[in-house]
């Protein structure tokens, strides 16, 4: 909770609810007939509607991207870092919308909303979502906040792949893409990843076949082995051994298997903390939509022939110690680019902290998000 | 405008698609695609560079030429393919000039004559390693690794079958002088060529 609201600080932000009565069709061939999305904006829009970027979110994220609800919240929104007066993404120039996707349990429609054909939750029917219908959703949403053209799409990791497959689907409504922590597509390594997660969750005894609500319970066991499995990848080697080593939290070994390293007590405390708070349905249809995306799926595996349509301009950062998408994965992305005769920045960035770093603020990221940003401002007259 | 750059722009041709290894903070290609209508991209290491060219609009990407080499450019994407003062910096120039060739239709290479007489003099009479404003370095932090002359260097092309469409040198201050063209080996301190391997 802050004292006083930080200077740089959006301030207090309260989030707005839009309901969209049009049905929409999703790639799985489900339609869904009306739906919806829970946003967060900051900043003004400007007279001709160009200085509107937009944030996607990653896995876990939400519409609550910067700012607080209260002077009581404990922590701002998620990409505060990034987000408010004289940050990279600068409130005072931009006009900013985040939301919670489609699928997600922030309050936009999802598994645990009521399906109103028989007036009980989703569940399991939710269909799923991939990133092409979150896109075709924000696309939407667009229209309705009167955007014609993103001065900006703006993401990292999940949030990312949003940023890229914007630039095949609607290439004339996006100036810049910025691709942060991100990829082309999964690897069976980060697919296997998913996988043992998603196990945890559908092999709780709790989980009833994603019908829990019905039975007025939730697979927290599951959820939380899930998010342990993620929070693994989402660090380095180097930063867990910075934050815990070895060490214990009592003198001795106790011959036992309680959290006996402080390594265990923290992915303990993460996973159960994040079991009272995310939906396990959202939680597996998250990790689908990860699964899915493949842009050069439909070209023989070739991106830079999936690029083709594209007409904006990219920025892709990685960061050194990533090993969830590491900087390979966003140079395979860079170099799709190049061949389809695009415009592309890249820079690696050096950082500890694994995948996570893409929401801590080093020097060399945040210097790189001003320059970059304070050029589309310009570009768009902000 | 530094003159080799003056000289520089006026052989890249409106439109033309541009590489410039080592575009250090994008100037030049900045100027390119403002003035020329050119466009392209620049490889750079260096961090503060990266980001100036990112505030600039200059597409960068961060690539090093001694380890990822240009394996990721096509052939003939480009049609000039820019290194000024970086040959000497990289671990095989020669490799470098074969994928520059590859990768574009011409290239532009700018570096320090290391047969120049102030250089000559330095060794010869002081018999310390030379330095000058052209290579401003100690022998033992210099980034400078593969320093050559003119003659090396043309030496080098016609080996390769490389074909000099024009050189032009200037002195320290990147001027054209009168000297440096009357014995360019002994009196230029900066060369400017530009090589193609196509016939005409």
């Amino acid at each position: 909770m802050p004292d006083s609201l930080p200077t740089d600080s959006v301030g207090i932000v309260t989030p707005q609810t839009l309901h969209f009565d049009a049905p929409i069709t999703l790639a799985c061939g489900q339609t869904l007939d009306s739906y919806d999305l829970v946003i967060e904006t900051y900043g003004t829009l400007n007279a001709d509607a160009s200085n509107a970027v937009l944030i996607c979110h990653a896995l876990s994220g939400h519409h609550h991207a910067a700012g607080y609800h209260s002077m009581e919240e404990r922590k701002p929104g998620w990409w505060d870092s990034c987000i408010g007066p004289g940050k990279p993404i600068d409130t005072n120039r931009f006009f900013v919308v985040s939301l919670n996707n489609l699928g997600g349990c922030h309050g936009s429609t999802g598994p645990n909303s009521v399906n109103p054909k028989t007036a009980k939750p989703y569940g399991p029917d939710f269909p799923v979502i991939t990133v092409s219908d979150w896109v075709q959703s924000q696309a939407l949403l667009a229209d309705r906040l009167g955007i014609e053209c993103w001065a900006a799409v703006v993401g990292g990791s999940l949030g990312g792949m949003q940023a890229l497959q914007w630039s095949l689907d609607y290439p004339d409504r996006l100036r810049h893409s910025v691709v942060i922590a991100s990829t082309p597509r999964l690897t069976a390594q980060n697919i296997a990843f998913n996988e043992v997660a998603r196990q945890a969750i559908t092999s709780d005894r709790e989980f009833h076949d994603g019908r829990y609500q019905d039975f007025d319970t939730v697979p927290r066991r599951g959820l939380m082995l899930a998010r342990m499995v993620g929070h693994i990848t989402y660090l380095s080697d180097a930063s867990m051994g910075e934050k815990f080593g070895r060490e214990l939290r009592d003198q001795a070994y106790k011959f036992g298997y309680d959290a006996e390293f402080q390594v265990e007590s923290y992915l303990r405390y993460q996973g159960e903390r994040f079991s009272e708070m995310f939906d396990a349905n959202t939680y597996l249809l998250m990790t689908r939509a990860l699964d899915y995306f493949d842009p050069a799926y439909e070209y023989g595996g070739d991106l830079s022939k999936a690029l083709a349509p594209s007409n904006c301009e990219y920025l892709v950062l990685s960061f050194s110690t990533d090993w969830r998408f590491t900087p390979a994965r966003s140079e395979e992305m860079v170099n799709a680019m190049i061949a389809a005769k695009k415009r592309v920045s890249y820079a690696e960035i050096d950082a500890p902290w694994g995948h996570d770093a893409f929401l801590i603020p080093t020097p060399r990221y945040t210097d790189i998000f001003n320059a970059y940003m304070d050029r589309v401002a310009r570009e768009v007259g902000a | 405008m530094r003159p080799d750059l003056e000289i520089i722009q006026q052989w890249v041709k409106p439109g033309n698609r541009v590489l410039d290894l080592g575009c250090g903070d994008g100037t030049l290609l900045d100027f390119l695609q403002r003035e020329r209508g050119a466009s392209g991209f620049g490889l750079e290491i260096n961090p503060d560079h990266i980001t100036t060219c990112m505030g600039r609009g200059v597409s960068v990407i961060e690539q090093n030429l001694d380890t990822q080499g240009l394996g990721n450019f096509d052939d003939r994407t480009f049609d000039t393919v820019l290194m000024t003062q970086a040959l000497q910096a990289v671990r095989r120039p020669d490799m470098v000039l074969e994928e520059m060739l590859r990768v574009g239709r011409e290239g532009i290479v700018t570096f320090p004559n290391f047969a120049h007489w102030r250089l000559r003099w330095g060794l010869t009479l002081k018999g310390r390693m030379p330095e000058s404003e052209a290579l401003p370095y100690k022998w033992y932090n210099t980034p400078n690794i593969r320093l050559c002359t003119f003659r090396d260097f043309e030496a080098l092309c016609r080996q390769k079958n490389i074909r000099i469409k024009s050189r032009r040198v200037v002195d320290g201050q990147h001027q054209n002088s009168w000297l440096a063209r009357l014995w360019p080996n002994m009196l230029g301190e900066i060369a400017i060529y530009r090589i193609t391997r196509e016939e005409t």
